[in-house]
């Protein structure tokens, strides 16, 4: 991601605003371009966007303004010139003097997106526009019908409510003359840039948050008081056809994206994005803002209709040429995504990229050790070159290994730890690390095991090594939540794959191994829980960004066991669940 | 295209079978000339098939169609499969099978299975077809010739039925197919046909099968496990024994996610060789068409 986009020239003017009130507006880029609006909200001026705007120059004629009270436009005498209907007509007459003739799209964030949400459904003002791309602000009508639906419980209504007043804290705070004072003070002044740096990510400079951070703050106080407190919201709220695309930061300490739900109610032509990141995104990630907005603006402009995701998932699988892996690539393939698959063995990954694409997927096969960190990283590359990040990633290649821990060697941990878990480390890392500086909203799955949490006797080195991958899988799922990865385990029992064929047995003469290989096969078999079944477990990981999700009855079981019956569990872990060495059966022919 | 990897093993003596009920050559003749009877049949109904048609409206058209053509009595009624029934695709319980009113689409795969018999004279038989393009259908349908010379190769060596059952396992693993035999009733791959006296008619059909039929499965069944053989081929321990002479119907089917296909066809084991009872069969010609060569490489 460059940082240095070049700066467009600036074109200052004033413009009169709702009862003469004189507003600063700036203009970027040519005028015959698609005017693009950006709002700014709370505690910001114009500047809050100079990054985005830099970015959106060179294609698009982009306007910015301060809003009342904030940066270099007037004050209002009083609490009633904070009114929204006197924010809809500032917007009315900045667009009615930047772009009289044409619809502009516009683009708003915090307390400019509720203003904007106003403004795009009023019946005269809501003409003006092509396009809105809204981030960090709902309609304060469709707050108010969140609320009424969220005094019911139910379905995490209540969780999602709470999570919202314990991140609303600011707007009853507002009610007092406590904040004013703080911001005046100077100490907040002080320590705001920092917070945004430290905490968001956002890019600090000169003129944002700037000089006029601490009038912005006391003054922006104005608009909440002005039109929150004692508000009375329609019952029937007003609708628009506008295009919307809400882009909803996952990361945002101030707005849940749960209060984001249902916001197509207000706008049924939506388009909701999920994104890495913070409240202040267009700080925080300007070029992927840019991107988004320009892609909005293009799909409306070419009068496309706008799609879930431009882009299809890209996913990357481990372990690809058979089993699990295969499945996997399969299932995402027939969904019609791009299928990375990779394996250690060129020809069984090549074959699964062929099923891929008999599937209608599109699919290429790399020959990858998991082991090999270089192949990683040459790998990662060559998927940045060719598709910038992946969607997915699902890490799943590993082995079997069963037998008496103190029959096992220091090679045997070595090679059992190196493929099952730091395989799935150098794939969470090298992949994630492009997911992340993408800022697209992703998934990693990791397939650990039933085994994570069913000690067995028999399995020492195989279920530690899967356990250390559910835990890094839980600790990754919160470090990336504010990235909007989502970090799943699956974790499946006895899965008819080829795994138990190429089992390890250590203490095992090789003719003992070659006969436990096959009747654990055959178990295996009779279990009868097919690889597909773990592929609708990763792709309910995926939608349903579920943490873990367990394959089969025994992985359910062993789960319920872990929780509420430990005792039984140990009980369990000394019976030695590997098949005997077998006899011939009764209906096997001596021949 | 790569070549499977047929497993061809140096042929040991065929054990001897323990149950000498090796056909004659006019028996032969009867069952090929019915099997011929019930494809061509398969054939043309398949080709009437327009989108929007039921399964239950495939299954009917070609039961009065091989009743015209003199066909007397049931093993099982015509199935028909649509779409990813063909690949019996999350079934949970046998009966699922059973014909439903999905509706034929463009672009789907269908597969047909219907057993009749003609004086006594048994076929079973497994149609596989697409509406339209189908190219995961099309690929499967060519990589079953793979499991075609697989099967009468190992049951030529001698292989125990499960072994053979497990063989096919591993091949259709290799080629990234799953097992949809398994699905079927005691998750067979293959089953005894017993030649039985003509009688009356079908009569009543539970779940569509033949009940006189049944019976006779089911006696020999109990015949099978006194001498440690089962008419249902399977990758069970019962099917853990050396090949028994006599005809068996043998329904390799392959599924990759919703896409299905299968072949079946008579194989005839006699005391000291297997063979296929045809081999002027639709899938064998297609094969043929296409330039796949018996092994399944092309």
């Amino acid at each position: 991601m460059s940082g240095t986009a070049s700066v467009a020239e600036v074109r200052e003017r004033r413009v009169a605003g709702f009862g003469g009130l004189s507003l600063a507006v700036q203009e970027r880029g040519e005028a015959g371009r698609p005017p693009v609006v950006l709002v700014h909200g709370y505690p910001d001026d114009h500047a809050v966007w100079d990054l985005v705007a830099d970015r959106l120059a060179a294609d698009h004629h982009v306007v910015t303004y301060d809003v009342r009270g904030a940066g270099a436009s007037e004050i209002p005498a009083d609490r009633a010139g904070y009114r929204i209907e006197a924010l809809i007509a500032d917007l009315d007459a900045v667009i009615g003097a930047t772009s009289p003739d044409r619809p502009v799209h516009l683009v708003a964030h915090d307390w400019g997106s509720i203003q904007s949400w106003s403004a795009v459904t009023d019946p005269v003002v809501g003409r003006r526009f092509a396009s809105f791309t809204s981030m960090s602000g709902p309609g304060l009508d469709h707050v108010a019908a969140w609320i009424r639906a969220h005094r019911i419980p139910g379905r995490g209504r209540w969780r999602d409510a709470r999570r919202q007043a314990v991140r609303s804290w600011y707007i009853a705070a507002f009610r007092t003359s406590i904040p004013a004072k703080v911001w005046e003070r100077g100490r907040l002044a002080d320590g705001f840039p920092l917070l945004l740096e430290r905490v968001d990510g956002a890019r600090v400079d000169d003129r944002w948050p700037g000089p006029n951070l601490v009038a912005n703050g006391v003054n922006g106080i104005e608009l909440y008081r002005a039109n929150m407190y004692g508000r009375t919201a329609p019952k029937v709220p007003p609708t628009t056809q506008v295009p919307v695309q809400l882009v909803v930061p996952v990361g945002d300490r101030y707005v849940t994206p749960a209060l984001l739900d249902g916001m197509e109610r207000v706008a049924p032509n939506l388009v909701r994005r999920e994104v890495g990141g913070g409240h202040w995104i267009p700080r925080s990630n300007p070029d992927l803002v840019a991107r988004l907005v320009a892609e909005h603006v293009a799909v409306v402009e070419a009068g496309r209709a706008l799609t879930p995701d431009p882009e299809r998932d890209v996913v990357v699988v481990t372990g690809a040429g058979s089993g699990i892996g295969r499945s996997v690539s399969l299932a995402f393939a027939e969904r019609g995504a791009h299928v990375i698959a990779t394996d250690l063995r060129t020809d069984t990954v090549a074959r699964t990229a062929e099923l891929c694409r008999l599937l209608g997927g599109t699919a290429e096969s790399h020959a990858l050790d998991v082991t090999d960190g270089d192949a990683f990283d040459e790998l990662a590359a060559r998927v940045a070159a060719e598709h910038g990040a992946p969607s997915i990633v699902v890490n799943n290649a590993g082995l079997g290994m069963a037998g008496a821990f103190l029959d096992t060697t220091d090679e045997d941990w070595d090679l059992l730890l190196d493929v099952n878990l730091r395989g799935v480390i150098r794939g969470s890392r090298t992949f994630g690390r492009l997911m992340v500086d993408g800022g697209r909203a992703g998934h990693i799955v990791n397939i650990a095991s039933a085994a994570a949490f069913t000690p067995s006797r028999t399995l020492a080195a195989y279920a530690t090594s899967k356990a250390a991958v559910l835990m890094l899988t839980e600790c990754l799922r919160a470090e990336l939540a504010d990235h909007a990865i989502g970090v799943s385990a699956i974790c499946p029992g006895f899965v008819d794959t080829g795994i138990a064929t190429a089992t390890r047995y250590v203490g095992a003469t090789d003719a003992e191994q070659d006969e436990r290989r096959r009747s654990a096969d055959r178990m295996y078999k009779r279990r009868r829980v097919t690889p597909d079944a773990v592929a609708d477990a990763v792709l309910r990981a995926v939608d349903g960004n579920r943490p873990l999700v367990p394959v089969a009855a025994e992985a359910r079981l062993g789960l319920l066991a872990q929780r509420f019956a430990p005792h039984l569990r140990r009980a369990i872990a000394r019976i030695d669940l590997t098949p005997p060495a077998p006899t011939r059966r009764r209906t096997e022919d001596p021949s | 295209m790569s070549q499977w990897s047929v497993v061809k093993t140096a042929t040991p003596p065929p054990t001897p079978a323990r149950r000498g009920h090796a056909p004659t050559p006019d028996q032969l003749d009867a069952f090929r000339a019915v099997q011929q009877l019930a494809y061509r049949a398969a054939a043309d109904v398949a080709a009437t098939l327009e989108p929007g048609m039921t399964e239950r409206q495939a299954a009917l058209a070609l039961r009065r169609r091989l009743e015209a053509d003199g066909v007397d009595d049931w093993f099982h009624l015509p199935f028909a499969w649509f779409g990813d029934r063909a690949a019996f695709w999350h079934f949970r319980v046998p009966l699922q099978f059973l014909p439903t009113n999905r509706r034929l689409e463009e672009g789907m795969g269908f597969i047909l299975d219907a057993a009749p018999v003609v004086r006594g004279a048994t076929a079973d038989i497994g149609f596989t077809a697409t509406c339209g393009a189908n190219p995961a259908v099309e690929q499967i349908m060519d990589d079953l010739a793979a499991h075609r010379t697989l099967i009468v190769d190992q049951v030529r060596a001698g292989r125990t039925f499960r072994e053979v059952y497990e063989a096919v396992d591993r091949l259709a693993a290799e080629q990234g197919y799953a097992n949809r035999h398994h699905a079927y009733p005691a998750h067979v791959i293959g089953h005894a046909i017993e030649p039985l006296d003509p009688g009356p008619g079908i009569g009543l059909t539970p779940a569509r099968f033949g009940r006189r039929h049944v019976r006779s499965l089911v006696r020999t069944i109990a015949v099978g496990r006194r001498e440690r053989w089962s008419p249902l081929w399977s990758g069970e321990p019962r099917s853990g024994h050396p090949p028994v002479a006599g005809l068996w119907a043998m329904e390799p089917h392959l599924g990759l996610r919703g896409a299905g296909a299968k072949f079946e066809e008579i194989l005839v084991i006699t005391d000291d060789d297997a063979f296929w009872l045809d081999d002027d069969l639709p899938h064998v010609r297609r094969w043929a068409d296409r330039g796949i060569t018996p092994t399944g490489a092309r």
